[in-house]
């Protein structure tokens, strides 16, 4: 297998992907918000509990690939119990992992903990939307948006 | 082209029947040598990734041979000017070349006259050129227009916009669970109602051959009118419009090893004489003032502003090469193909084919076990095949077949049985990622 392709299915990811994390409807969730990939048809839900400025609960639903949803359950575990200003600059510093030039990567990487896996997703251009996907769709639900929340 | 087309009834290329034409046609044309084809593709000597390039893409676009290049190069560098326009010599040539490239799609199809062949944009731009014209004269409020299943968006869209602006209704017609239609259920659709019966001739997604010769039947016993969209067509098999009787047929000449921008749209005389124009400009006009125009005959109605020029002369090489080649001897390679893959792919752990109707065109679309189509499409890249993964325009087969995605591999001329041992090999590593 090609190295790029190693970095990119790790270990932790494929586990994400077999065994997602917080997998499921959310009871009396405050906020859903739908998420969808036009270009190959992911859709995810996220659900979210809020508490003051924060995300106490989260979960997720849907189908998707093994980016996405890799994502999207190593995504709720990351934002439970962080305010809403936490959790955009985690955003912030994701897309700067998967997108950023390396002078800006290194301390994304380092302040995104368990999120800085998803960085082999930086040499397939096209798997960077499966990587976002969850999180704009999260950011749609802290929004109230009502509309799907969309990576085009 | 003469003693090619000795059709019939009105079903084209069976399967079964291009098999026997290939038997007869042994003696008078020499084997299909696929290595010889291949050589003559620029793009299929290619190596991504360090390893040399597979194409099972084709049925999104398919690759141009080094002919269909010269032409389009030779018409802008030896006979380039504005057509039917000019009295100067490179635009008497340039006019020639253009209305030359007609006459060749019209032999192409079969159709009676080259002036029932509109040169447009592609197949979605000759269905909306329908839809738009002979749509919005015939389609009145709860008249109706069927389409299928399978049908690729670009047979859908349009037809739901005209709906929507004339109160007509879209009528659906099923497919079972090998992705064949289901002709009765087309049968009990049909009424004095339906105005339009709109059909791809091949799906791209599921590769199953439409009995459009029986459809068009039924269709014109109820005075409906019939499109074929021939987009995945006529890249593998020869088309009779007579044969078929259709009253519209359009394909495009990207999957056809044409350049993109170019496709045609055959319609019968009588019809295109009868539609209103589809956009307003120049060339389609034969007199303005600020009162009135008059507007030209087909299909000089039909081509406002200056046409794809050399797109249109690539396309008649597009037609000499594949008369070159035979559709019987392209048929013949393609089926021995399509089985050798069918069985390769089946016997491939995990994987399930999606589209096993009894007749069917190259096309592979499958889902394997545990592994998103994405993700396999990913893999697969990486070792040099190109498959395409995803809903390929066709969201309404893929709810039927209640997935959100599939890989397919998608066959063409060129593509050899070495190709489908390097995806089936591919795929393994699918597996060895997923375990």
């Amino acid at each position: 297998m090609s190295s790029e392709l190693h970095d990119l299915y790790q270990e932790v990811i494929l586990d994400h992907n077999k065994r997602p994390r917080n997998f499921g409807t959310l009871e009396d969730a405050d906020r859903s918000a739908a998420g969808h990939n036009p270009l190959c048809g992911d859709r995810l839900t996220v659900h979210l509990k809020l508490d003051n400025d924060g995300v106490s609960e989260v979960s997720f639903e849907g189908s998707g690939c093994a980016i996405s949803k890799a994502s999207a359950s190593i995504m709720t575990d990351a934002v439970k119990g962080k305010s809403r200003d936490e959790i955009e600059h985690l955003f912030r510093e994701f897309h700067t992992l998967l997108t950023g030039d390396p002078s800006v990567r290194e301390k994304a990487s380092a302040e995104l903990g368990k999120l800085a896996v998803f960085e082999g997703v930086r040499e397939f251009p096209i798997r960077v939307k499966c990587a976002t996907l969850p999180w704009h769709t999260l950011k749609a639900a802290l929004d109230g948006r009502k509309d799907a929340a969309t990576t085009e | 082209m003469p003693g090619r087309r000795n059709r019939s009834g009105g079903e084209v290329m069976t399967v079964a029947r291009n098999r026997e034409e290939t038997a007869g046609a042994e003696a008078g044309r020499p084997a299909f040598d696929v290595a010889s084809v291949r050589a003559q593709f620029p793009a299929l000597s290619l190596e991504v990734y360090g390893k040399p390039l597979v194409y099972l893409d084709s049925a999104a676009s398919a690759q141009k041979p080094s002919a269909v290049l010269d032409a389009e190069m030779r018409c802008y560098r030896e006979f380039y000017a504005n057509v039917h326009r000019g009295v100067h010599y490179l635009s008497i040539a340039a006019t020639a070349a253009y209305e030359g490239a007609r006459s060749k799609v019209q032999a192409l199809l079969n159709a009676p006259s080259a002036r029932d062949i509109v040169f447009v944009r592609g197949t979605t731009e000759g269905i909306n050129l329908v839809a738009s014209t002979y749509g919005r004269q015939h389609v009145r409020q709860d008249d109706e227009v069927l389409v299928t299943t399978m049908e690729h968006h670009s047979n859908i869209v349009p037809w739901q916009m005209l709906c929507e602006a004339t109160g007509g209704v879209l009528r659906v017609v099923p497919i079972d669970d090998d992705g064949a239609l289901i002709m009765d259920e087309f049968f009990a659709l049909l009424s004095d109602r339906t105005k339009i019966v709109a059909v791809g001739h091949v799906s791209n997604a599921l590769g199953t051959i439409n009995p459009v010769g029986s459809i068009v039947d039924a269709a014109h016993s109820y005075g409906a009118k019939v499109l074929i969209d021939g987009a995945q067509a006529v890249p593998h098999m020869a088309v009779d419009v007579q044969a078929l009787d259709c009253d519209f047929y359009t394909f495009s000449g990207h999957k056809a090893f044409g350049p993109t921008g170019i496709g045609a749209l055959y319609g019968k005389g009588e019809l295109l004489r009868s539609m209103p124009p589809y956009e307003g400009g120049g060339e389609m006009i034969s007199s303005v003032t600020f009162e009135k125009t008059e507007f030209r005959e087909p299909p000089a109605r039909f081509e406002a502003g200056t046409p794809n020029i050399a797109g249109a002369i690539a396309l008649g090489a597009v037609v000499d090469f594949l008369d070159d080649l035979g559709y019987e001897a392209i048929g013949a390679h393609e089926e021995d193909l399509l089985s050798y893959a069918t069985a390769m792919l089946e016997a491939v752990p995990g994987l399930t084919l999606v589209g096993t109707a009894e007749r069917k065109a190259g096309v592979l679309s499958f889902l394997i076990d545990g592994v998103h189509a994405h993700d396999v499409g990913t893999i697969v890249d990486r070792e040099g095949v190109a498959i395409r993964v995803g809903h390929h325009c066709a969201q309404p087969v893929m709810d039927r077949f209640g997935i959100a995605a599939t890989a397919r591999a998608s066959l063409a001329l060129y593509n050899t049985r070495e190709d489908i041992d390097r995806l089936v090999e591919a795929l393994g590593k699918v597996k060895e990622v997923f375990g």
